[in-house]
């Protein structure tokens, strides 16, 4: 696996006007990158990546972040991270659902737990709570009520 | 009943006594037909209980039925979520008297470890009226053996007479709840359930000491 | 005579295969929609078993964690707190001593074997076989339970994992009927296979029943044997090389066409090569510590535990797929985020696919072997 280093070059050489900033082990792109860092990353053959392993929604008080584990079956390589943010009045994200298949429900929990909108996804509605629920659980401004009363 | 002496004079000579009552009870609580309602964990715990090692079956229970109406007691064995309670209720009201309900593991009891969670609800036993708990997480297959031979000392010592289902016929049944914005509406059935005491139709079989 | 075609009226059918149903994979729903027996669209609705897992964790200490992560898929107690143990190990950089490895390697391996056979029994309950193969699953489960029993205090939610080694080391007389067990299961396996294998009812009822191809496989995520079923050479032991497995020497088995019975066979295989992995391991396993110092105070206080600021992702590979533990740390003793990446929520994804244009009986038979428990898809 290469470093971050490489990888960062590499990206930038490929895909002209993409924004790259490299945190530790994962890059921080802009969402408006995403689908064509995740396009590039897909066909391109020293890479091949062609397994989302984890999509993680956070929640950090002053915005909401998207976490990408990328791995490659093919070559038997990764993780390639990426992450997006956005801010909590405007939560959305393009949807990696057409490109990578298993994305799918990865992203509805997120946008049940956390309330990322993912636009694009084929099937956006809550996965684990009911279709009612009013809240998003796992935000840390989020109250459960008390069954006490 | 019959004095214990003359019992077993009249045994002796090939007379069994016995009242309507023992008779009925005997018949229902060698052969409960619980329904197939695993819910998480502890559902394992009480498939192992129905297989060959510690054998439910000896007890009349190995016939785990598939549909509520054909069932006599159903093991809430398992969390009960908010998303899941209103099934509960339902199949409980589907259920035909005279019916029993075991909460099998502490989630179902009051929430068990996952208490404090935003979708568990805290002890089924909010909805519906319980005969028998089983704590343990998961409860070992014996406590459930226990568990039972408990509830089949409960039926006998049921008086027929003074059960609601033989009387009149009437069937327990209990309003579902319904999901809101937060949380299931209402918290609680007032019926069976009281924040101060919990559960109340729970009778304690325990012997007097 | 004018043969005339009448086309008889029919109307699509939407049933709901409820939450509760005698399948013992337990709270899930799959909304149906039927033309006649056969299966045009399929919805699986899950949540019934959301036990916020990850929002309790937030709430407490590392350590208290990882009795939540035995009742992740409550099948394989020991395989899920290996991950997260893995994981906060990756965070914080703990060593594991030799012996603690050994350990590992040997409880995960035993609960790959209690984990595949307990499926193949559920599985011949879908097809109809009811109990008789559950019964013999259940009575070679039973004989490795009373080795973790004996090691862990528990039978199922063993809690036995901690950062840096485990709890206890072996009670004595463990690795004679560790060797004991492992030595006859090959036997257990071919009375297994004798009744199973050939019979004619499974192979025709699962043969060329939910295909599922490779490059669909790939682009669904789908991990685990039902990956390796469709012909991927992907196994996380072999391309992470995590804890001491590199040292091992198995095989991995691979799978031809990607249907039922592909995925029921694979698993037999896989048992037998968790045997191996098992002899080698008892054959090999030194003296010394359990678990390492820094380990160890983090056990006795964990309030004190306090990693170093970041995130860390740590993956396995657990008997059903991948199982990853997504941590963010800010330095305090209680995660930030804590999030399960569970194999069997997104081997579903795929379901509805294998689903189409099937039998509503197959369809039974295809959620059996994709082999879910719901106390992992929901948390």
């Amino acid at each position: 696996m290469e470093k971050i280093e490489e990888i960062q070059k590499n990206l930038e050489q490929h895909i002209p006007g993409v924004e790259l900033i490299a945190e530790r082990d994962a890059f921080l792109i802009d969402r408006k990158d995403l689908l064509t860092v995740a396009r590039h990353l897909k066909e391109n053959p020293s890479y091949a990546i062609d397994y989302v392993s984890c999509v993680t929604g956070v929640d950090y008080k002053e915005y909401l972040e998207c976490v990408y584990h990328f791995y490659s079956m093919a070559k038997k390589l990764g993780p390639i991270i990426l992450k997006v943010r956005v801010k909590k009045e405007d939560p959305k994200i393009p949807s990696l659902t057409p490109l990578f298949r298993g994305a799918e429900f990865q992203e509805r929990e997120a946008y049940d737990m956390i309330g990322i909108v993912f636009e694009g996804h084929p099937d956006l509605r809550r996965i684990l709570m009911w279709d009612g629920f009013a809240h998003f659980p796992l935000r840390k401004d989020y109250i459960p009520e008390d069954q006490d009363v | 009943m019959v004095d214990e002496g003359l019992k077993s004079e009249l045994q002796k000579q090939g007379l069994f006594v016995t009242s309507i009552e023992q008779l009925y009870n005997w018949g229902r609580r060698s052969s409960i037909w619980p329904l197939q309602f695993g819910l998480a964990c502890c559902a394992i715990e009480m498939i192992a209980t129905a297989c060959a090692r510690y054998d439910l079956a000896r007890f009349g229970a190995e016939l785990f039925r598939g549909s509520p109406r054909q069932a006599d007691l159903m093991i809430v064995a398992g969390t009960v979520t908010k998303k899941m309670a209103p099934q509960v209720v339902r199949l409980y009201n589907q259920m035909a008297e005279p019916k029993y309900v075991i909460t099998m593991g502490a989630c179902s009891i009051s929430g068990g470890p996952f208490r404090e969670g935003y979708n568990v609800l805290q002890g089924i036993d909010r909805y519906i009226p319980v005969d028998v708990h089983i704590p343990g997480c998961p409860p070992r297959p014996e406590a459930l053996l226990e568990g039972i031979m408990n509830l089949q000392k409960k039926m006998d010592a049921q008086k027929l007479w003074q059960m609601e289902w033989y009387k009149q016929g009437k069937k327990r049944e209990y309003p579902v709840p319904e999901f809101g914005p937060n949380g299931l509406i209402p918290k609680y059935n007032p019926e069976v359930f009281d924040p101060m005491k919990g559960n109340i139709e729970t009778e304690d079989i325990r012997p007097k000491t | 005579m004018e043969e005339e075609n009448i086309a008889l009226e029919t109307q699509l059918l939407e049933i709901n295969l409820g939450p509760q149903h005698p399948s013992t994979h337990g709270v899930f729903r799959m909304n149906v929609t039927l033309d006649g027996e056969t299966v045009v669209r399929l919805k699986p609705v899950m949540g019934y078993l959301h036990r916020n897992h990850e929002k309790i964790a937030e709430s407490g200490t590392y350590l208290s964690s990882m009795p939540f992560t035995d009742r992740l898929d409550y099948f394989c107690s020991m395989t899920n707190n290996l991950a997260y143990a893995l994981a906060v190990e990756k965070l914080t950089g703990i060593e594991v001593p030799e012996r603690a490895q050994y350990i590992r390697v040997i409880m995960a391996e035993l609960t790959r074997l209690v984990n595949h056979t307990v499926l193949v029994g559920f599985l011949m309950n879908d097809l109809g076989a009811f109990f008789t193969p559950t019964l013999y699953a259940f009575r070679e489960r039973e004989k490795i339970l009373d080795l973790f029993e004996a090691t862990s205090g528990a039978r199922m939610m063993c809690n036995y994992m901690r950062f840096g080694g485990v709890k206890a080391d072996f009670s004595p007389g463990f690795i004679e009927k560790a060797r004991e067990i492992v030595a006859n299961y090959p036997r257990f396996l071919d009375e297994f296979e004798k009744l199973l294998t050939e019979n004619e009812i499974l192979m025709s009822r699962c043969q060329n029943v939910g295909i599922l191809s490779k490059e669909l496989a790939v682009q669904a995520s789908v991990t685990g044997p039902m990956l390796r079923a469709s012909g991927v050479d992907y196994d996380i032991r072999k391309v992470d090389g995590y804890s001491i497995y590199p040292r091992f020497k198995f095989r991995v088995p691979l799978g031809e066409k990607g249907d039922v019975y592909d995925r029921y066979y694979i698993r037999i295989l896989e048992m037998r090569e968790s045997c191996k992995i098992l002899e080698q391991a008892l054959r090999d396993i030194p003296e010394g510590e359990f678990i390492s110092k820094q380990g160890a105070t983090g056990a006795k206080s964990p309030r004190t535990f306090k990693p170093a600021k970041g995130d860390v992702y740590g993956r396995i590979e657990a008997p059903k797929g991948e199982l990853g533990f997504y941590l963010v740390s800010d330095g305090t003793a209680n995660p930030y985020r804590y999030h399960v990446r569970p194999p069997s929520f997104i081997n579903l994804t795929i379901l509805e696919d294998m689903c189409l244009g099937q039998k509503i009986a197959d369809t039974i038979v295809i959620l059996g072997s994709i082999d879910i428990v719901l106390g992992e898809v929901d948390r």
